[in-house]
């Protein structure tokens, strides 16, 4: 939220803007103006920083214009996408999103693009910074186990996307060949207290969301734009639980977001938050008290905003689908001293039921289909049922079966789950509403049936009865027919 | 002297089956025909004669034996103008392949000009561009699978699979000709790999913006679905002929109008 202290903070300005003047009348020469960027003088040489999402290079600062050098690697590599989902990434570094760059106006950069040897492809990078025919990819075009050298002048300050540009090129960067270079003014943005890269994408894999094993890249999906995987920073929960990005209360946080593509636009919001400042896609306008910001694929915007009150704040593609459904979620969590006047949290608890509640339920689907891949072992298991219950469950049921209080149950050593393993086995299969006790506490919510297999849901139970402080009860397919077909 | 002659005619006339046995032994012949490529000079039909193309790409072990009879093409003697310093850059030793080399896996990390004169030595030559991407076009049992799902992705499957230089010959499928291998394991050298993008063309002039970049790549092409190709293409314009590259070996080719025309030649003259 904006800060309150505007009459402080012009006054603030205003003496500030008097020492200025008074010691700009001692140091006349010391700064010069150039109103064409590209007579900006360099100084001197320096190896750039380069970072790995979410983490950004030391601003610029102060310093002068300088030749800054910036090595970077291609290297075509397999990662996770989601639990026990492998994918062929092609990186710029090493990560998806590529390295973050970080200059100011007026540097020249003399950029080394190095293809790693055990690459199948030719790469090249185009960066939107770049004022030349195709943003460098027509120098920078390099073959397995070579580099290029190419260089170029820092003109407008500004966010900008970086991609690889190789035909087919939306295959280049349908496989993660983005990031974003920022160049900023001279004498820096004015400096915040944490700053972090967030970049979205979209990804197109031969099976659906979640199905295991090593997906390769599906072309026709691409083309109808139909992504299975919507997800910040390469792959899902790459900044969620341990990787959440973190600020305390007071704090003013700086994103630096980018959208890679190569498809779906991003209306980027944070829910529970107001974007104090919006410089819109990357530029030099800056929009003031923004709840959504549209981010085109192969653009970018900073956004800015202080921390006021302490909780988890979930950074969202607002086409909620997306978020909810193919990965498009982050988080960021905030430490420090609550603030009731500024958010009171839950007041009171009342039962409101207009005409009965009936169990909300999805469409039936006839025959769920069977998993290609049956659990052989408890461990198997334990590694399928926790990947379903990362896409199934944990939205409401948390990551250490805590819940929510007062409105999802825990399944943390939870009393009414290891009483009845049958009716646990209902629940999933049928649904449940009304009010339970869980643990001395009453619930009274509602859970749709899930339209699981009865592997799934078998491993899936079994994950649960055997995490935090359960029953250890291990579930079989066969258990979870017999509750279906009663 | 009739059976004097009768023998110069066995003689004339099996002869050049004989060194055509040899030397075709492990060949298979594509007929023909008329195809279009992605891209080309004017992006229309071109015609393909019949050639022999070998079933297998070169080895390293048959790589090493070139190397043994030809030194000058050893790693430490090799000329920096014909071959990049990755040259041969797995192998133990001039004469070893060593641990990290399987020694019926394709040979990688040779130049075109190191492709083009092992050809030469076996009396073939590198394929043309053309003929390479005809003969590529068939599944295991059409000549033109293009158009089949099945194909592109298998395809596009490969380039995306890391490591696969390291897999023996023959480890694909058998197409159509016979021939196998020519997706799956390697790229491939063909002779006039830099004939379409290479702006140093100087007949296309400088009116053509002919970079397999961004969306100017998607002007001139001919079949835009046709991503594996794209790749093929893409990969063709970032090398050079000194260029050794972990993931491109080669295979060699054959004229077949030059044999027929010898064999008619010493027939007729029979007659």
């Amino acid at each position: 939220m904006k800060a309150r202290n505007v009459k402080n903070l012009g006054q603030i300005l205003m003496m500030s803007g008097l020492l200025v003047f008074l010691s700009s009348c001692i140091n006349s020469n010391k700064k010069k103006e150039y109103a064409d960027t590209g007579e900006i003088p360099v100084n001197r040489e320096m190896i750039a920083e380069l970072t790995s999402p979410p983490h950004v290079p030391t601003p610029v600062g102060k310093r002068l214009a300088k030749k800054l050098i910036v090595k970077m690697e291609i290297k075509e590599q397999e990662g996770e996408m989601v639990n026990g989902v492998r994918y062929i990434y092609w990186t710029f570094g090493g990560t998806v999103p590529g390295s973050f760059i970080r200059t100011r106006v007026g540097d020249e950069v003399e950029f080394h693009l190095q293809n790693h040897p055990d690459n199948k492809l030719p790469h090249n990078i185009d960066l939107h910074a770049v004022n030349g025919p195709g943003g460098g990819a027509e120098s920078s075009f390099v073959a397995p186990g070579h580099e290029k050298v190419f260089s170029f002048k820092t003109l407008n300050p500004g966010l900008y996307v970086y991609h690889c540009a190789t035909a087919p090129v939306g295959m280049h960067i349908g496989n993660g060949m983005y990031g974003l270079i920022l160049v900023e003014p001279e004498g820096g943005l004015p400096p915040v207290d944490k700053e972090y890269y967030i970049m979205q994408g979209d990804f197109y894999t031969k099976g659906a969301y979640g199905d295991r094993g090593l997906q390769p890249f599906d072309m026709q999906k691409a083309l109808d734009e139909n992504p299975d995987y919507v997800v910040f920073n390469g792959h899902v929960g790459a900044m969620t639980g341990n990787n959440a990005i973190t600020a305390k209360v007071g704090e003013t946080v700086r994103l630096f977001v980018g959208n890679g593509g190569p498809n779906l636009v991003s209306s980027f919001h944070i829910i529970g938050e107001i974007f104090d400042r919006v410089h819109i896609e990357g530029g030099d306008r800056i929009n003031d008290i923004v709840q959504t910001t549209l981010i085109p694929a192969g653009g970018a915007a900073i956004v800015e905003f202080k921390v006021d009150v302490p909780g988890t704040f979930i950074l969202v593609d607002h086409s909620i689908f997306r978020a909810f459904n193919k990965g498009a979620l982050a988080q960021l969590k905030v430490e420090g001293e609550e603030d009731k006047k500024i958010y009171s949290g839950e007041i009171e608890d009342g039962i409101y039921l207009p005409e009965g509640g009936g169990v909300q339920s999805m469409p039936a689907v006839k025959g769920v289909a069977e998993v290609d891949i049956p659990a052989r072992s408890l461990e198997e298991q334990m590694e399928f049922g926790k990947s379903t219950y990362m896409q199934t469950c944990f939205a409401c049921h948390q990551s250490e079966g805590q819940g929510i209080p007062n409105a999802f149950p825990p399944l943390a050593k939870s009393d009414y789950l290891n009483a009845d393993v049958d009716r646990a086995i209902g629940i999933v299969l049928h649904g449940l509403s009304g009010e339970i006790t869980v643990n001395g506490k009453k619930y009274n919510s509602v859970m749709t049936a899930q339209t699981l297999n009865d592997d799934e849901i078998a491993n899936v139970l079994t994950y649960v009865y055997h995490s935090w402080g359960n029953s250890k009860k291990v579930v079989t397919p066969a258990m979870v027919k017999e509750v279906r077909d009663q | 002297m009739p059976v004097k002659l009768t023998s110069y005619f066995l003689l004339l006339f099996a002869l050049p089956w004989v060194a055509i046995w040899a030397q075709e032994d492990q060949m298979a012949k594509v007929k023909g025909g008329v195809y279009t490529p992605l891209y080309g000079a004017d992006s229309t039909a071109v015609g393909v004669s019949d050639f022999y193309m070998d079933l297998y790409p070169v080895t390293n072990s048959e790589y090493l034996a070139f190397v043994n009879d030809h030194p000058e093409w050893k790693k430490s003697r090799v000329k920096k103008l014909f071959a990049d310093g990755l040259y041969l850059r797995n192998w133990e030793s001039d004469t070893k392949l060593g641990k990290k080399v399987v020694p019926n896996a394709p040979v990688t990390n040779v130049s075109w000009f190191a492709a083009k004169k092992y050809c030469e030595c076996q009396g073939k030559r590198l394929p043309t561009m053309d003929e390479w991407e005809f003969a590529a076009r068939a599944d295991e049992t059409m000549a033109d699978a293009r158009n089949k799902p099945g194909y592109n992705k298998y395809i596009l499957g490969w380039y995306e699979a890391p490591h696969t230089f390291k897999n023996p010959i023959g480890s694909t499928f058998k197409n159509y000709y016979g021939i196998y291998d020519l997706h799956g394991l390697v790229w491939e050298w063909t002779s006039d790999f830099n004939s379409v993008l290479l702006s140093g063309e100087s007949r296309k002039g400088n009116d053509e913006d002919a970079n397999l970049f961004c969306g100017s790549a998607a002007i001139g092409a001919t079949d835009l679905m046709n991503y594996a190709a794209f790749m093929r293409y893409a990969f063709r314009a970032s090398i050079k002929a000194n260029y050794t590259v972990q993931n491109l070996g080669f295979r060699c080719a054959k004229n077949v109008i030059d044999n027929k025309g010898e064999q008619e030649l010493s027939f007729n003259s029979m007659k």
